[in-house]
């Protein structure tokens, strides 16, 4: 993961996003209109999250199989980054609710079931703080990572499909495929998906080897 | 395993059996919650609308069980789970505990219903399905508290950290248990329910199988 090569991309993408997602045409539609660019910066955001905790889930199996700090590292920052873009998600799409649904806070199912991930994983952060041994810490906190994730699924991808949303392909809402987006909006839609979960990566990454310098000098100033 | 199984659940029953203050306090626990409940709405039997008395029932089942299953880990010390750890298989005791704890969650809801119905009302149009999804709920319930009291009790068993684990994960359960809970109360027909009835099996399915997955690698620590 040292290569430069997909930082490069990300920048790349990220720009991209940005120009395109706020200069680029976009369908007219009623309600929505211009506020439909927020599928770049806000619903990526939660493909961003999902992506990564994927990932945290991948490095805690690894790691309860094989009891490596470094994969614990990963985990336990992978997580982080999903915990920022969760926030973020929640902030964009409370932003954007305002202008559509005329308020912060709807109570929309899919709403409250991302608020309810997100405090699942900042209990995730409050377990890791109250266990002090480090080999302790790294397995309870695989365990509940991955009894959330499992817990996590259902809440976010069938409890919404069973009542109506608010949000756009569900509950009588159009979808984005009614939006006519196989053309404008999926060429920056794709992209910053792409792009945003790369940047999350090496936050990620970029946290992790903070972590292991850390680790190697407290190793250092207990031997010496 | 069956056998393994059963007599862990024995063993359970009789330490419950032996400690009566326990399972008598979390039962005195369900009754006095309802009647703060009750004298907090202000509500004369019949008077509470239906919305409200599923919602409140709801909490109160939610509240009695995470209290009721907490214990499940915390009650027994150190060295008798060390022993155990020697003579019996993970697998079993987490498939013990969670039927075990089925069992009393059932109880609790069981109980506070009673109450409820004595001195709330009964408004439910349709018991049938009421008390599946009570069975359903119960199951659920105790498959993700178990498994939530077996991560804090290694975290130095902390009431505060049984709840934030507990409350998150189990939301889901809770959510589609009110709400068929709320179709029976209507006294909607089966089919409607039906889905709602599917996804939470299958939720208490996708929890149950995570715990047991899991658990051999709790308990080694």
């Amino acid at each position: 993961m040292r290569q430069s090569w997909w930082k490069i991309l990300a920048i790349a993408l990220l720009v991209y996003t940005l120009v395109a997602g706020l200069l680029m045409d976009v369908p007219r539609l009623p309600i929505l209109n211009e506020t439909i660019r927020a599928l770049h910066f806000h619903v990526t955001m939660w493909f961003g999250m999902i992506l990564m905790l994927v990932a945290a889930v991948f490095y805690s199996i690894k790691y309860l199989r094989t009891n490596d700090l470094q994969c614990d590292d990963l985990a336990i920052e992978f997580t982080n980054a999903a915990i920022l873009f969760g926030v973020l998600g929640i902030t964009t799409g409370m932003l954007w609710a305002k202008f559509t649904w005329g308020d912060y806070w709807s109570g929309d199912p899919k709403q409250n079931a991302s608020a309810i991930g997100l405090l699942m994983y900042f209990a995730y952060l409050i377990l890791r703080n109250s266990l002090t041994d480090t080999q302790q810490r790294a397995r309870i906190g695989a365990i509940y990572n991955i009894f959330a994730f499992a817990a996590f699924i259902p809440l976010i991808f069938v409890l919404p499909r069973l009542t109506d949303s608010l949000h756009p392909g569900n509950g009588g809402n159009p979808g984005f495929n009614a939006y006519d987006l196989d053309s404008k909006l999926r060429m920056v839609f794709y992209p910053a998906i792409i792009g945003w979960t790369l940047l999350g990566t090496w936050i990620a990454t970029l946290r992790v080897r903070a972590r292991r310098i850390e680790r190697t000098l407290e190793d250092q100033f207990l031997n010496s | 395993m069956l056998k393994e199984i059963s007599i862990l659940i024995q063993k359970e029953l009789r330490l419950e059996w032996r400690q009566k203050y326990a399972l008598n306090g979390i039962l005195l626990y369900v009754v006095s919650a309802v009647f703060i409940t009750y004298l907090s709405v202000g509500a004369k039997a019949g008077n509470l609308s239906v919305n409200s008395w599923n919602a409140l029932y709801w909490i109160i089942i939610l509240f009695s069980a995470v209290n009721g299953v907490a214990k499940s880990f915390i009650q027994e010390h150190q060295g008798r789970q060390l022993y155990y750890y020697m003579i019996a298989s993970p697998e079993a005791i987490i498939l013990s505990k969670i039927i075990y704890n089925t069992g009393l969650t059932l109880v609790l809801a069981l109980l506070g219903y009673g109450v409820f119905s004595v001195i709330l009302g009964n408004p439910v149009a349709d018991q049938g399905l009421f008390l599946l999804n009570l069975v359903l709920g119960a199951v659920g319930f105790s498959a993700s508290l178990t498994m939530v009291s077996g991560i804090a009790s290694k975290a130095g068993n902390n009431a505060t950290l049984m709840a934030i684990l507990s409350f998150p994960v189990i939301i889901p359960i809770l959510l589609m248990a009110i709400r068929i809970s709320k179709n029976a109360l209507d006294g909607l027909d089966w089919s409607v329910s039906a889905d709602k009835l599917l996804a939470l099996a299958a939720i208490n399915a996708i929890v149950a199988v995570t715990g047991y997955i899991l658990f051999p690698y709790l308990w080694r620590s």
